[in-house]
């Protein structure tokens, strides 16, 4: 075994030893960045709201929350750039007095001009529709999202 | 809008493929290096090779298809990586067998048996992973846990059924017959019994006691924990000589303890504690005394020629030194050199052949290893499983820390393995355990959770 191709072996094993631990990485890449496809967290995308920008009257927009179960059902509320908080505090936008709800429960936030649902770190969960919300999630119009014993929907 | 599925829940992918292809690749790398041994040191390929690396192969497959059956939801890195070390040891132990030298690190070296070791940590991990479905049943066995950990340190102490080798007296067994070191299943007994322990009694250590200057100090009777461990530490280093079992006992501790209550006060108290015993058993134990002596001047002529001195160490610096950063190539080195190349020093026989280069690679593979068992400890719901693979996972990175430390000199060398790759049944069965249990925590942090049932009146749907 000549001298070059010992040094050439050791070279490429070293190499697809290194390969390895790279593909590896590349196997828990969405652990650290999420899926592409998913939404990016809040803040990243979302521009500081105008505060007298005009709702943009792009169809298939959602322009009200309504409040379709629970205490509060008929409430309603317009929306705008600004995002929604939902939770039992007093500076939530949609302030619920539920034992099941958590002070700083969930939130709505406008992104790339869908609504997006987020739970806040609750204690008994956010559901849209029927799964829980684990992560920032787009909001289909007229898909229940549940808080407590509050159901909002999202309309036109 | 239209096209968000109404159900839009991301479902964590099971990732079987991407498993099965680094799996695959895994035992490519193995056998590689297999091939590369033979070549460098008898210019062909080794005639066992394609035996071997379908016996590796098998096995892992035969692994993976366990943990496809009964924990499909498991991570899929932790196998193939933990493949790769455990191939890399195979066949560092391999090579070291093949030189025509006398040494004892040439003659001892036994890569047949390492295999068959290897196939019994297969087989514990695939039983593991069958009869534990569930590893929360493990919070019910706390104290049993505890006892049976505690037995089996002390195990080695019990007359006829203990042994001494190489002064260390961590052996069961008969001898000539067969020896195990309890001490290694011991350690996993003892953390499922600290993680059951600390869930229990973690608001009590976490939240009593005074604020003093900056930290804040648990209460005097709060200790106990603390000194028994420390106590326990300290005796396995005064009856059975065994410092690194000693010191990842109590490190283990004080980490979950950390993990458990989120007080710096426990670390800065388990630092002093373990600041105490150090010294105390550097002024009363000799070779405490010559480790540390070891530690400070290794380059020594005196020490380097004592019984127990430094030579091991220095020669395994030298070995590492002669690979440099590319290594000398596998099968082109000369680590029987080093004493106990194949066990404890098994880091540097390999850093002379793989050099820096290799040795990172490897230390990036461990890193992996634990990053994932951290990351399942995040993302589990309950706080025994947050605990547990949290003190599993650190039991491993401490353990790596501490021999790679030793045998580099950045600390006093102690007697570990190096998990997975070192020579010695005992470990390498438990240290399979540890995987089963850590793959069976991910398989339970990254199931989806139980759909809720939206209808009030109707009772929520739990897996177990």
């Amino acid at each position: 075994m000549s001298e070059l191709t010992l040094v050439l072996i050791r070279l490429a094993f070293l190499a697809v030893l290194w390969f390895f631990v790279i593909a590896a990485v590349g196997v828990i890449r969405t652990d650290l960045f999420g899926s592409r496809t998913a939404p990016a967290g809040p803040g990243t995308g979302t521009k500081p709201a105008k505060p007298v920008a005009k709702p943009k009257s792009r169809k298939g927009e959602p322009r009200q929350l309504i409040v379709t179960g629970g205490p509060l059902q008929g409430t309603t509320i317009n929306l705008t750039e600004t995002p929604i908080t939902i939770g039992r505090a007093n500076d939530a936008t949609l302030v619920v007095s539920d034992d099941y709800a958590s002070s700083r429960h969930a939130r709505l936030f406008p992104q790339d001009g869908q609504w997006i649902v987020e739970d806040l770190g609750s204690t008994n969960g956010t559901y849209l529709d029927r799964s829980k919300v684990t992560r920032p999630t787009p909001v289909p119009l007229g898909v229940p999202i549940r808080v407590g014993k509050t159901v909002i929907e999202l309309r036109k | 809008m239209s096209e968000v599925a109404p159900a839009p829940v991301p479902m964590p992918a099971k990732r079987r493929m991407a498993q099965l292809v680094m799996l695959a690749f895994a035992v490519l790398i193995t056998m590689g290096a297999y091939a590369n041994v033979g070549l460098a040191m008898d210019g062909a390929i080794p005639s066992g090779m394609l035996t071997y690396g379908l016996s590796l192969g098998g096995l892992m497959l035969a692994a993976y298809l366990v943990l496809a059956k009964f924990a499909p939801w498991a991570d899929p890195l932790i196998l193939p990586l933990v493949t790769l070390v455990n191939g890399l040891g195979l066949v560092m132990i391999f090579r070291l067998s093949e030189t025509d030298s006398d040494l004892p690190s040439a003659t001892l070296a036994s890569p047949n048996t390492q295999l068959l070791w290897t196939l019994i940590g297969i087989v514990l991990f695939s039983l593991t992973l069958i009869f534990l479905r569930d590893h929360r049943a493990l919070q019910r066995l706390t104290y049993t846990a505890g006892a049976a950990g505690l037995f089996l340190l002390v195990s080695p102490l019990i007359p006829f059924l203990g042994q001494e080798i190489n002064g260390a007296r961590i052996w069961i067994g008969v001898p000539g017959v067969f020896s195990l070191q309890p001490a290694e299943f011991a350690k996993l007994a003892l953390v499922v019994f600290f993680a059951g322990y600390l869930v229990a009694k973690r608001d009590v250590l976490a939240l009593a006691g005074r604020r003093l200057l900056f930290i804040d100090l648990p209460r005097a009777r709060d200790l106990g924990p603390v000194l028994i461990t420390w106590g326990v530490s300290l005796g396995i280093l005064v009856l059975q000589k065994d410092l690194g079992s000693s010191l990842l006992l109590f490190g283990t501790f004080i980490a979950m303890l950390y993990i458990a209550t989120q007080r710096i006060s426990w670390v800065i108290i388990g630092i002093l504690l373990f600041l105490c015993g150090a010294v105390l058993a550097g002024m009363v134990f000799s070779h405490v005394q010559l480790r540390g002596a070891v530690y400070l001047d290794p380059g020594n002529p005196e020490l380097y020629n004592a019984i127990g001195g430094s030579e091991q160490l220095m020669q395994g610096l030298f070995a590492m030194a002669s690979g440099g950063v590319l290594g000398t190539g596998l099968g082109q080195g000369h680590p029987e050199l080093i004493p106990l190349a194949f066990s404890d020093f098994i880091f540097a026989a390999t850093g002379e052949e793989l050099g820096l280069t290799g040795l990172m690679a490897i230390l990036m593979i461990y890193a992996l290893i634990v990053q994932r068992g951290l990351r399942a400890s995040l993302a589990a719901r309950d706080p025994f499983t947050k605990l547990l693979s949290a003190g599993l996972s650190f039991l491993l990175a401490w353990q790596i820390f501490i021999i790679v430390g030793g045998v580099t000199n950045l600390i006093p060398l102690t007697g570990l393995v190096t998990p997975f790759m070192s020579q010695g049944g005992s470990a390498l069965l438990a240290n399979w355990i540890l995987i089963a249990l850590l793959v069976r925590m991910t398989d339970a942090a990254r199931r989806p959770p139980p759909q809720a049932i939206q209808n009030e009146g109707m009772t929520q749907v739990f897996q177990r």
